[in-house]
């Protein structure tokens, strides 16, 4: 068991989740209320990392990160090392990855709150924020968890795009996923079994967690 | 009726198209009434702040919501309005006292419990402060939706059809509700409705709306008489229209002549040639039936006739066809007064008329 990388695959789903989580809220809501050019654009720009081979994605994430780009250049400007290759550029990748895992369930929950409910809570005294907080938030919140654990558990099962923007150097960027392979790749069976066995269990319980919260939405709205 | 509670003055060509001006005088109970798509719940949306119109004012008393001239558009939550949405719109995931309670947010924390608590006791609710609205009955969420309405002190309270959903038994007794609600309440209410027996029973003026325009505006009765207007034909209650002449105006009583087969009628002087031929109107509810002609009148038109048959009207009332000469013409009266008159068919009578509506030149 490599306990390295089951910490590493961790803190890259607490990490990703972190900042996924604002970007959530704030796409999903502006994706389910508000009306604009290139709402169709953005929606499928927002779905793209499912539908691209994760080989794909990571291969134009490596160019980004590289030492050539604008982004991977400032990042080695400021901390002196390559965005590529470093836990960093694999929490950004990841992040960039698991938006249609977390920002479609929060779209969706927004969308599913009436809109005379949350004008009703304009009449009723509640300031945009406050509507927020007391209406929308508390309405969308199972949606807004079903999102957080689906990019949690995918985190940490992504292989393709983390092999090529990260590698597989431990501590830094070798994940489980990745280690699973190099186990299997240096004939122990056992230890990539025991992993493997791990992320199933893990996989099982985000989706009952996500299950019972879709049912709690569907008995509220029933 | 003093000085206005509330101005509403709107005009826009789209996509709703909008023309009209109207004032609600404090403590009144006015209904806006028309077609679906006359834009009456557009209305309500832009005084609530919901929907801003190209361009227009509204004002309450003093405090200005909406001025197209001034750029002025104040944001819902800051127009002391209260709605009551047609689906209610209650907060789902709170409790019927939680959704009034997140209403009173003018008023001190700790007093807005017992507040809410006063409201839902107000709306016939207590002991239910605690569910949740999917554990209401269509009624009392409405009754709830009532309470978080008034619960910001409004200036108005706008009531967006808010019978449609209900059955009848319990669209009554919401009905008495509103009637309480009014005796205490220094606001106006501002009723939208497709149902002119809502209007007749909760309204003390209505705004005939017909694409975004008022084509009538006035008390019930008035209006009720406006069969010239396809909504209210539609609407309205039974009576009998007769093909008219005019026979004579009489200036010096203010009134004119009209041959009818009925026999002669008068009316409110009317604009019109001698020898025009039109078409009246008498609403059934205004034809008062007597067993011997009465002396000291204020109505013009009594009618001989006899009684041609009896049917069962609106509950409590019957519809009396009478026979006056050719023309049978239409009376409700009560159940009680067929008793006491001991009418049957057959029986003779004097049909009093109060009301002559003119619906339009006869073809």
């Amino acid at each position: 068991m490599d306990w390295e990388a089951f910490l590493l695959s961790a803190e890259l789903g607490l990490g990703t989740v972190v900042g996924l989580t604002p970007l959530a809220l704030w796409l999903g809501r502006v994706l389910a209320y508000r009306s604009f050019r290139g709402k169709g654009v953005a929606e499928a720009l927002v779905a793209l990392p499912l539908l691209l081979p994760p080989t794909v994605v990571g291969f134009y994430l490596l160019l980004a990160f590289g030492r050539d780009s604008p982004l991977g250049a400032a990042f080695e400007a400021v901390t002196g090392r390559l965005l590529a290759f470093s836990f960093e550029g694999l929490l950004l990748a990841s992040i960039l990855v698991n938006i249609p895992f977390a920002v479609q369930p929060a779209q969706r929950a927004f969308e599913s709150i009436e809109p005379s409910v949350r004008e009703a809570g304009a009449v009723s005294g509640l300031s945009p924020w406050q509507v927020f907080l007391r209406i929308e938030l508390p309405l969308a919140w199972p949606g807004l968890v079903t999102g957080i654990v689906l990019a949690f558990a995918h985190t940490i099962g992504e292989f393709g795009v983390v092999l090529m923007v990260g590698g597989s150097i431990p501590g830094e960027t070798r994940t489980v996923a990745i280690a699973i392979y190099d186990r299997v790749q240096a004939f122990d069976d056992r230890g990539a079994g025991i992993m493997a066995a791990t992320l199933l269990a893990l996989s099982v319980l985000a989706l009952a967690v996500t299950n019972t919260l879709a049912r709690r939405i569907g008995r509220r709205h029933g | 009726m003093g000085e206005a509670a509330l101005a509403v003055r709107l005009r826009q060509e789209g996509p709703i198209p909008l023309d009209l001006a109207f004032t609600l005088a404090p403590g009144e109970v006015a209904a806006l009434f028309g077609p679906s798509g006359a834009g009456k719940t557009t209305v309500l949306r832009a005084i609530a702040g919901l929907f801003r119109a190209k361009a227009g004012r509204i004002a309450a008393g003093e405090a200005v919501w909406f001025c197209s001239e001034s750029d002025t558009f104040l944001p819902p939550h800051r127009r002391a309005v209260g709605l009551v949405f047609q689906d209610y719109a209650l907060f789902p995931h709170m409790t019927a006292l939680g959704n009034v309670a997140a209403a009173l947010g003018h008023r001190p924390t700790a007093r807005r419990r017992a507040e809410a608590l006063a409201l839902l006791a107000a709306v016939g609710l207590e002991g239910l402060a605690d569910r949740r609205p999917a554990e209401l009955s269509g009624g009392q969420r409405q009754r709830v939706a009532i309470a978080r309405a008034l619960a910001r002190d409004p200036a108005v309270l706008l009531l967006d059809e808010p019978f449609a959903a209900l059955d009848r038994a319990v669209r009554l007794s919401l009905y008495a509700e509103v009637e309480r609600l009014r005796a205490r309440l220094a606001c106006p209410i501002l009723l939208v409705t497709h149902d002119f027996d809502e209007v007749a029973r909760l309204a003390d003026r209505v705004l005939v709306l017909e694409a975004g325009r008022i084509v009538a505006e006035g008390d019930v009765g008035a209006v009720a008489a406006r069969t010239d207007i396809a909504v209210i034909a539609a609407a309205a209650e039974p009576g009998t229209v007769l093909d008219a002449t005019v026979a004579e105006h009489l200036p010096e009583r203010g009134l004119t002549r009209l041959d009818t087969p009925a026999g002669p009628l008068l009316c409110p002087v009317l604009d019109a040639a001698i020898g025009a031929r039109l078409r009246v109107r008498i609403p059934a509810r205004d034809v008062i039936l007597a067993d011997r002609l009465p002396e000291g009148l204020s109505v013009h038109n009594a009618l001989r006739g006899t009684v041609a048959s009896l049917a069962p009207g609106a509950p409590g009332t019957v519809a009396v066809s009478v026979a006056v000469g050719p023309v049978m013409l239409a009376a409700q009266v009560t159940q009680d007064a067929v008793e006491r008159l001991g009418l049957s068919p057959g029986s003779p009578v004097v049909a009093l008329v109060k009301s002559v509506a003119v619906t339009r030149p006869a073809r």
